[in-house]
């Protein structure tokens, strides 16, 4: 078994508002070994985005860690990421964990050329030798497939969203992070400009090794680039599995329900089925599993207890008390 | 099978102003380039293509919110813009649209009985209250927003994202429409919704025998929505395929379709890991502002011919029975 490089425990994240606490994240364990792909899939609400900010503790001003622990062992030591304070963690973003945000422009500081974003980022973590930085950047913009001297000039709006794409992933490598973590990397992006960061993932992850996390909505990014997957239903995770497992061997109803909701274009015309209702309001949660409301599979345990995470198979879990019913595809 | 069009483009464009920074000139930026189609009675035509390729403004002409530059758009052989009032009332009840955002569609002050109230009271099909009211119930049942009563005086925001775009749809029907244009009607919202929308969608098309633009980015929704009707690829304002759907999928002809098919992501890992992607001459999509000579995708086609694609722009051609392709490689065949 290979090295693992994260162990989430146990974590709560709650975000408060008016109306209540939103329990965004609840219970999670979750695993991340060194040099793999890990894809967290779920929709809007799921918890999959806070679960990635929490890690390395960037969550909203109304969002903070009500319990667990986020382990991240590299340099031969263990280090607990939620206790860390804020020079802790200057330290350690971008060095040991960096993340690509999901709105690409957004990310950037709009009156600054990417030249100064990047010496920015490199001086705020006391690298102050500017050849030093220009020429790791421009062979990491070259790298990226980009044009260094016209990027470097530019300011944001000048290029394009599969560029910015690009520069955002470039710059996240400037500090060479053992863990790269990615939301929704690929959603706003053209088919073409898609698939262009799809391979340039994978070139990243062949040349450099590191441990990505995928964060996305979209079940064809983790088809494409994950090696485990993680999927999240009202910020829990309610199945965990080797790619092939997750989209060939789903066990949870949720998972079978959301593979079986996706048209593919160059496999054969199939019939789809949707799942009916929505997902639930995470301020009000009621006891049980999260998803029976929408379950055809449901019974009256369901409604009572929440399931955990069994062992169905080989690092396979499901939490579901009916998945005995639930395999191949049923 | 003219007669049987409900919808047709006649050699339409359509340009925009844009000023280049701030004491720049003014430029003409062509968004859609001498576009013929022909939508006929109660087909499902799928419009796809990347961002900016001209899909939304091809909706928004035929739906009349916007006029063109040049050229003709017909409903049922007329001239919507040399139509008198009456008729043009008319061809605006018959035609509908269904926008891509249900947040920002609905206006958020008024309730649902409002929003759906109002063109019934507008085009004069209630008088009163009670009327308004019963038609309102009859329209939420309609979209499945089930018990009606429970929905008819709440605001949009005290909804989910697939129950305003239930409203959106229940408001394009308000006029019993013939005609609806659909931008993007389910890109927003959440996988799991996403499919019961479509259902919705392909169920009122059966039950109010109603023609459909279904306007997408997912080609795999397009396949999965019009797999009986068909598909029109378009590329820098400009229809480069257009055929039945499963000859589309399955037998692509145009090498922009050809690069879609090849990269799109699929929610399977052994089909999408064995995928080969096409590779194209370069990345970039070029500039409405600055189109290349002849076809538009010259720059980035790999099968381009020196000398005849930068120059001409290719017609239609038919290399195979109702498939249409805008490209030199067909040229004769």
């Amino acid at each position: 078994m290979a090295k693992e490089i994260l162990n989430i425990e146990n974590l709560f994240v709650e975000y408060s508002n008016i109306r209540g606490k939103v329990k965004a994240v609840r219970g999670v364990n979750l695993k991340l070994y060194k040099g793999e792909n890990l894809a967290l899939i779920g929709e809007s609400g799921s918890g999959k985005t806070t679960l990635g900010t929490a890690i390395i503790r960037l969550l909203p001003s109304s969002g903070y860690i009500k319990d667990g622990r986020i382990v991240y062992k590299g340099n031969g030591n263990e280090y607990d990421i939620s206790k860390f304070n804020e020079k802790d963690l200057r330290q350690f973003r971008w060095k040991e964990i960096a993340m690509v945000f999901q709105s690409a422009l957004n990310s950037f500081n709009p009156v600054l050329k990417i030249w100064d974003q990047i010496y920015d980022t490199a001086k705020a973590h006391g690298i102050t030798n500017r050849g030093f930085v220009r020429d790791r950047a421009i062979s990491l913009l070259r790298y990226v497939q980009l044009d260094p001297e016209r990027v470097i000039t530019s300011y944001p709006h000048e290029l394009s969203g599969g560029m910015r794409q690009r520069v955002l992933i470039a710059m996240s490598l400037l500090l060479e992070p053992k863990i790269l973590i990615l939301d929704e990397p690929t959603t706003a992006l053209d088919i073409l400009t898609q698939r262009n960061i799809i391979e340039l993932l994978r070139t990243i992850k062949a040349d450099m090794g590191l441990s990505m996390i995928f964060i996305s909505h979209d079940l064809s990014l983790a088809a494409e680039l994950a090696d485990r997957v993680a999927v999240m239903y009202a910020g829990a995770i309610v199945e965990l599995g080797s790619v092939e497992d997750i989209f060939y061997r789903p066990r949870h109803p949720y998972t079978l329900g959301l593979i079986k909701a996706v048209p593919t274009v160059t496999a054969g015309f199939r019939e789809l089925y949707s799942i009916p209702g929505s997902p639930p309001d995470l301020i009000n949660l009621s006891p049980g599993c999260k998803f029976a409301p929408r379950c055809e599979y449901k019974e009256t345990e369901c409604e009572k207890d929440e399931p955990k995470l069994v062992e169905v198979g080989p690092e396979h879990f499901v939490a579901c008390f009916r998945h005995k019913e639930i395999s191949n595809g049923r | 099978m003219e007669d049987r069009a409900i919808i047709q483009l006649d050699h339409v464009s359509k340009s925009f102003t844009v000023r280049s920074g701030i004491f720049g000139g003014r430029k003409s930026m062509q968004v859609i380039g001498n576009l013929s189609l022909s939508i006929q009675k109660g087909e499902v035509l799928c419009l796809v293509g990347e961002s900016g390729c001209g899909k939304t403004t091809t909706g928004k002409l035929i739906v009349g919110l916007i006029k063109p530059t040049s050229g003709r758009i017909l409903f049922e052989g007329q001239d919507i813009w040399s139509m008198n009032k009456d008729e043009f009332k008319n061809y605006r009840k018959a035609v509908q649209i269904i926008h891509q955002d249900p947040y920002s569609s609905l206006n958020p002050v008024h309730r649902i009985y409002n929003i759906l109230s109002a063109p019934l009271f507008r085009h004069g099909i209630v008088k009163t209250r009670d009327e308004a009211e019963e038609k309102v119930l009859e329209l939420l049942d309609r979209v499945d927003l089930t018990p009606p009563r429970d929905f008819i005086y709440k605001y949009p925001h005290q909804l989910s994202g697939g129950q305003r775009q239930r409203v959106a749809i229940a408001r394009s029907l308000t006029l019993n429409p013939r005609f609806i244009v659909a931008d993007e009607a389910v890109s927003m919202l959440d996988v799991s919704i996403r499919l019961s929308i479509i259902e919705l969608l392909r169920r009122l098309k059966e039950e109010m025998n109603v023609t459909f633009l279904f306007i997408t980015h997912d080609l795999a929704m397009a396949k999965y929505f019009g797999w009986e009707g068909r598909i029109a690829v378009m590329y820098l304002g400009r229809i480069v395929e257009i055929g039945p759907t499963p000859r589309v999928i399955e037998n692509p002809l145009h090498p922009y379709t050809k690069a879609l098919l090849m990269a799109i992501p699929e929610a399977d890992p052994q089909v999408t890991r064995s995928k080969k992607p096409m590779q194209l001459r370069s990345l970039d999509i070029p500039s409405l502002l600055n189109l290349p000579p002849g076809c538009t995708f010259n720059p980035r086609c790999p099968f381009w011919i020196e000398g005849t694609c930068d120059r001409e722009v290719p017609d239609m051609y038919e290399p195979e029975k109702d498939h249409y392709v805008s490209c030199f490689l067909f040229r004769g065949k």
